[in-house]
């Protein structure tokens, strides 16, 4: 039977630098603002809630530092939260965490292989941990092999493998012991496009077959053709949770148009909200405004011809279509790769 | 508790040590037996030291290799796999509570040193040759004292491995282990340290110390030793100690 997630108000604040993966965009930002916060203060997650369906895939996006990691880390036992509770079914993680790490499988950000053991003896040994008998291990691991593609590097050491195949290695361990749920964090960073089809597919056949997979990403390709539901989370809170389509549908008008001006005056903003389509208008500094419309390449003459009638010279343009890209945009003012 | 779990991640300590036997046989027994052979043959043969310190020297030999195996069994795996490769992390999410999986470290770390123990007694004695003097009064005591060794070492392992920073093994081995090696009472019983009273006071801090003067004591008691009681009360002290203190930082780093 199919598993959920589940977490109400997680928050976490690290006394010490976070663990690589985790919340490592906060540290970077606190110090350059200058924060107050003591150093040695550092908030991952903020009054996170989330509510994963049993056989969904859900994503969870967010440019780095945005607390998915902490969220992962929470889920998967490894980060114990400030305040909050976090299920898996019906486990709370921090009460049976024994109970919990049968029902789950996790592909970490980083690779963690064991360099001390080849290809084969990783999975074998995995399932072994997971008191799977030894015929059964046996046949598995030789199965994901074959399924991963690294069947004829089986019997050799992880160590000399490259970014891909220890990343493909990864996915097949966590999926050893047949988890309910499983996470992936970060997974196609750092794969090549062949690789990332191959294992976009095997995470929909996983999904087919009935089970629950959460998975983090700040590629918003990625978020677009796996998941079913996202949720956009940045500075450890929630700021936007539906389907793609539902999410894309938020942005007023659809279309973004980052415009800049040589000399940009109030008046001109007015015009611009003025034009037949144009949804929103937002000065972005330092000389700049971000225009939400439901069009976009027609509105460009209309707007330079406005532009030279108020005196103000139209210096650069960007049209963007609808895309979570924009979504984000929109509720952060900020680009995802930022 | 999980036993299947246990025995599993057991076996995978035991299936990584035999694929680096060679390279923990040099490195467990490569340097006690160069002592052995300088100190107790060369030194010996030549006059320079009496035929009785062979002797002596054979005690302190078994307790230093049983100490520094289980040590560093236990402490450099810990130490790159928690910081570097995180390797360890296939086994903290495996079905079976955090402190479970140090136990098991700690079991690994034991076996390594009790195995290193018993094979540097033939070893030494065959570089040592004739004139080796030692006795097994009591082996239930000798059994009681090296077992309380072996958990001292992977304990002391657990603790060091948790607790020092990569960038730091240097400065462990010159503040920890030199210091530890030198006034660990191996290479001399802790009777010779009379003329110099403080010292003498001073060393009993030092776990290693009760280590020798316990094998002294049980295998060479024709030299004066500790009593086996103060030893036997020490080692257990420091067991617990250091299992207490080794848990407790394993679990600081397994979860953040």
């Amino acid at each position: 039977m199919a598993v959920g997630i589940r977490t109400q108000d997680l928050c976490k604040t690290y006394n010490s630098a976070p663990p690589l993966g985790a919340a490592g965009g906060f540290v970077a930002r606190a110090d350059a603002k200058g924060s107050k916060q003591p150093k040695n203060q550092i908030p991952a997650l903020d009054g996170l809630s989330l509510e994963v369906q049993p056989g969904e895939i859900f994503g969870l996006l967010g440019p780095n530092g945005a607390g998915k990691s902490t969220t992962v880390g929470v889920l998967t036992t490894r980060v114990r939260p400030t305040s909050g509770v976090a299920w898996i079914g019906e486990h709370d993680v921090w009460k049976e965490p024994t109970k919990v790490k049968h029902l789950i499988g996790v592909v970490p950000q980083r690779p963690n292989l064991d360099f001390s053991l080849t290809a084969r003896e990783i999975l074998v040994f995995h399932g072994a941990y997971f008191g799977i008998a030894s015929r059964v291990r046996n046949e598995r691991a030789d199965g994901l092999l074959e399924k991963f593609k690294l069947t004829e590097r089986g019997n050799q050491m992880v160590r000399g493998f490259s970014g891909g195949m220890m990343q493909r290695l990864s996915i097949a361990r966590a999926m050893m012991h047949d988890p309910q749920v499983l996470f992936l964090d970060e997974p196609s960073a750092g794969l090549d496009p062949q690789t990332r089809i191959l294992l976009w597919e095997i995470i929909r056949e996983y999904h087919q077959a009935g089970k629950t997979v959460l998975l983090t990403t700040h590629n918003m390709e990625e978020a677009d053709a796996l998941c079913q539901r996202l949720a956009i989370v940045d500075h450890g809170h929630r700021i936007a949770l539906g389907t793609p389509a539902e999410l894309k549908a938020t942005i007023p008008g659809g279309f973004v148009l980052r415009l800049r001006f040589g000399n940009q005056t109030p008046e001109l903003l007015k015009k611009l909200e003025g034009l037949t389509g144009v949804r929103e208008v937002r000065p972005v500094e330092p000389a700049g405004v971000d225009v939400y419309a439901d069009r976009g390449g027609s509105l460009i003459s209309e707007i330079a011809n406005l532009a030279v009638g108020s005196g103000a010279e139209l210096s650069d343009v960007h049209i963007s279509e609808p895309s979570l890209e924009n979504l984000f945009l929109h509720h952060t003012g900020r680009s995802l790769r930022d | 508790m999980n036993w299947k779990t246990f025995g599993a991640m057991l076996a995978r300590d035991a299936h990584v040590a035999r694929r680096n036997a060679i390279q923990l046989i040099l490195q467990t027994f490569l340097q006690p037996l160069l002592f052995v052979f300088v100190f107790g043959k060369v030194m010996v043969s030549s006059g320079f030291l009496p035929e009785a310190y062979k002797s002596l020297l054979l005690p302190g030999i078994i307790s230093i290799s049983m100490v520094f195996t289980g040590i560093w069994a236990v402490a450099m795996p810990l130490i790159a796999e928690f910081q570097w490769t995180r390797e360890i992390e296939d086994r903290l999410l495996a079905p079976i509570s955090v402190g479970w999986i140090a136990i098991e470290k700690v079991i690994a770390g034991m076996l390594q040193a009790l195995i290193a123990g018993l094979v540097v007694i033939p070893m030494a004695w065959l570089v040592l040759g004739r004139g080796v003097q030692i006795s097994l009064g009591s082996p239930w005591t000798f059994a009681l004292i090296i077992l309380l060794i072996a958990t001292f070492s992977a304990c002391g392992g657990l603790a060091l491995g948790c607790t020092i920073n990569q960038q730091h093994i240097g400065l462990m081995f010159g503040m920890v282990i030199t210091p530890m090696i030198f006034f660990g009472c191996t290479y001399y019983p802790w009777s010779a340290l009379k003329t110099f009273p403080i010292l003498q006071k001073a060393v009993l801090i030092n776990p290693l110390v009760y280590a020798s003067e316990g094998m002294r004591a049980t295998l060479a008691p024709q030299f004066s030793h500790l009593p086996v009681a103060a030893v036997l009360g020490a080692l257990l002290f420091f067991d617990i100690l250091l299992l207490v203190v080794g848990l407790q930082q394993f679990e600081k780093k397994a979860v953040s």
